[in-house]
């Protein structure tokens, strides 16, 4: 078992959702992250004072996968995110010693489903 | 108690002395000049001016409560500097073009007010001013569908060039004594002077622009792009309906014996609250829910099909007229969505549909004892009234149509129209103003 996260674009949400579906991965987390990288931030006005801004904003997935759908995830993943542009994003893959589903107590390949 | 005794006396002493003060020739029987029927409908015409001045704040919020929390801060510098530049182009060019001495088409005299002479009883200033809240009416119906995509510069250049020119040409031709005024023509406040000005203006503007990235699928269907504080846009469609109690009743320009401003009162409120209705029970039957954002719609509609004929009507058609407005702007949205021209806001259905219905409805419902030349459909008045109304507003129109069409195509190959996608992506608040509308909240973005 894995657990892949990965940093996108925002507006590439959307894109990567739909590579998931299209790839029989239903199921995520996604949350709304600030975050440096590669990308350097922008700058801002207000009132005449510049100032710069370098956490952008960013999404990040959490799926857990079991091993064959590891790189069904990954490739998705990329392909729903990638735009060729500084700033993209990463994805991260961990190993996951145990899954427990709650409602049934269920563990491991069939926790995850 | 003596408390009570000492303040009477007090009253009792400044009463005296403000007797004492008045000059003795108020106690005379000449008739006293401080109330004249001028000044009285000065007042009114500069009271419904600042009604109208405030429906800006409506559009405003209206606008940024239908939009993404990224952009807010653009549509709102929009809808603020399109007030400033239509003041500014109204004065120097506008006035003389829509009220001034010169052809059907178009008027000559009195650029920057100079030798200009008021259209009405009231003096010219008060005119001018009760005018020029119009104008920033039909230039702002603009940026809420051209939303969340177009240039900042683009748009005050198109602000300028609507308030200075192409708004004062048509106003012209219906209030200034041009060519459909001649024919018998009936706008009371601005059905098509106003609102099918500014609502073609965004059509054309939106078809040119194209819809925002994401709204419609490759296969056609469309997908809700949730505006992002319904709140604001509730509370800019009640400072509408308040303000339309200026922009109404003040276009009497004076107030009588106050029968034709409590009809036009009355007709107004009335076709809104059916719009309302009548909006809420279509979306309901047909997407199964009553969808607040679209009643807010079928209210404006209401307003904006009533601006016509709200003077020349009875209650009872005020009800139908507002009722049929609430019905169009809801098969509008929907219909729009099926050709893909993206509306963010509903622009388009609200005010250039219905502003179109509005005119045509005094060929049907027109009352020649009210002023109209002849009488609508329903009062035995033939298709004579209807023709002329129906030729009116196509011609303004298409107008409209073909020189804001021609104007945004020149903008788009000098200066550009649109931003970068990426900017899109970003936000215009940032992309165009190096600012956000709510710096310190994180706003949520995955579109």
């Amino acid at each position: 078992m894995k657990l892949i996260i990965a940093m996108i674009q925002p507006h590439k949400l959307p894109d990567v959702k739909k590579a998931l579906f299209d790839a029989q991965v239903h199921k995520m987390t996604v949350t709304n992250v600030l975050g440096c990288g590669q990308q350097k931030g922008y700058s801002e006005t207000y009132r005449g004072v510049i100032h710069e801004i370098n956490l952008l904003k960013k999404v990040r997935l959490e799926i857990a996968v079991n091993e064959d759908f590891v790189e069904p995830t990954i490739n998705a993943i990329m392909k729903g995110a990638r735009s060729g542009n500084v700033g993209d994003g990463k994805v991260f893959v961990l190993d996951l010693p145990r899954c427990i589903r709650i409602r049934t107590g269920e563990e491991g390949r069939e926790a995850i489903g | 108690m003596w408390r009570r005794f000492f303040s009477a006396v007090r009253i009792i002493g400044l009463v005296m002395l403000g007797l004492m003060a008045l000059p003795s020739h108020s106690f005379a029987e000449e008739p006293v000049a401080w109330a004249s029927q001028v000044g009285l409908d000065t007042v009114w015409v500069l009271i419904a001016a600042f009604l109208v001045f405030f429906m800006q704040a409506g559009f405003g919020m209206v606008e940024a409560g239908f939009i993404r929390a990224k952009n807010t801060c653009n549509i709102l510098t929009k809808n603020f500097l399109d007030f400033c530049m239509a003041s500014l182009g109204f004065f120097i060019f506008g006035y003389a073009i829509m009220f001034g001495p010169g052809n059907g088409f178009m008027g000559f005299k009195g650029w920057f007010l100079v030798g200009a002479e008021s259209a009405s009883s009231v003096p010219l200033f008060a005119f001018w001013l009760f005018q020029a809240a119009f104008c920033g009416a039909a230039a702002t119906i603009v940026a809420g569908g051209m939303a969340e995509r177009m240039k900042f510069q683009a748009y005050l250049i198109y602000s300028f060039v609507i308030s200075a020119l192409i708004y004062p040409i048509i106003g012209h031709w219906v209030w200034g004594g041009g060519w459909l005024a001649k024919l018998g023509f009936m706008d009371f406040a601005g059905s098509t002077v106003v609102h099918a000005v500014g609502g073609f203006a965004a059509l054309i503007g939106t078809i040119i622009l194209k819809p925002r990235t994401g709204k419609y699928n490759p296969d056609g269907s469309a997908n809700a792009i949730a505006g992002h504080n319904i709140p604001l846009a509730s509370l800019g469609v009640f400072i509408l309906w308040f303000g339309w109690f200026g922009f109404n009743p003040g276009s009497t320009l004076s107030v009588g014996d106050g029968e034709l401003i409590g009809r036009v009162a009355i007709n107004t409120n009335l076709a809104a609250a059916t719009g309302g209705i009548m909006a809420m029970l279509m979306v309901w039957k047909m997407f199964g829910k009553p969808d607040l954002s679209m009643a807010m719609n079928g209210a404006l509609a209401g307003l904006v099909a009533v601006t016509a004929p709200c003077a020349f009507i009875d209650p009872w058609a005020a009800i139908v007229i507002g009722g049929v407005g609430g019905l169009i702007v809801v098969l509008g949205v929907v219909i729009l969505d099926k050709l893909q021209i993206d509306d963010p806001v509903g622009a388009v259905p609200v005010h250039g549909l219905n502003g179109v219905w509005g005119t045509l409805s005094i060929g049907i419902f027109g009352k020649a004892a009210l002023g109209v030349p002849s009488s609508g459909l329903l009062y035995g008045g033939g298709f004579s009234q209807l023709g002329i109304q129906l030729l009116g507003v196509l011609a303004a129109v298409s107008f409209v149509v073909v020189t804001m069409g021609l104007l945004f195509k020149i903008v788009d190959a000098t200066i550009g129209l649109r931003v970068s996608k990426e900017e899109e992506f970003k936000g215009l608040d940032i992309g165009e103003h190096g600012m956000e509308s709510y710096s310190g909240f994180q706003v949520f973005t995955t579109q």
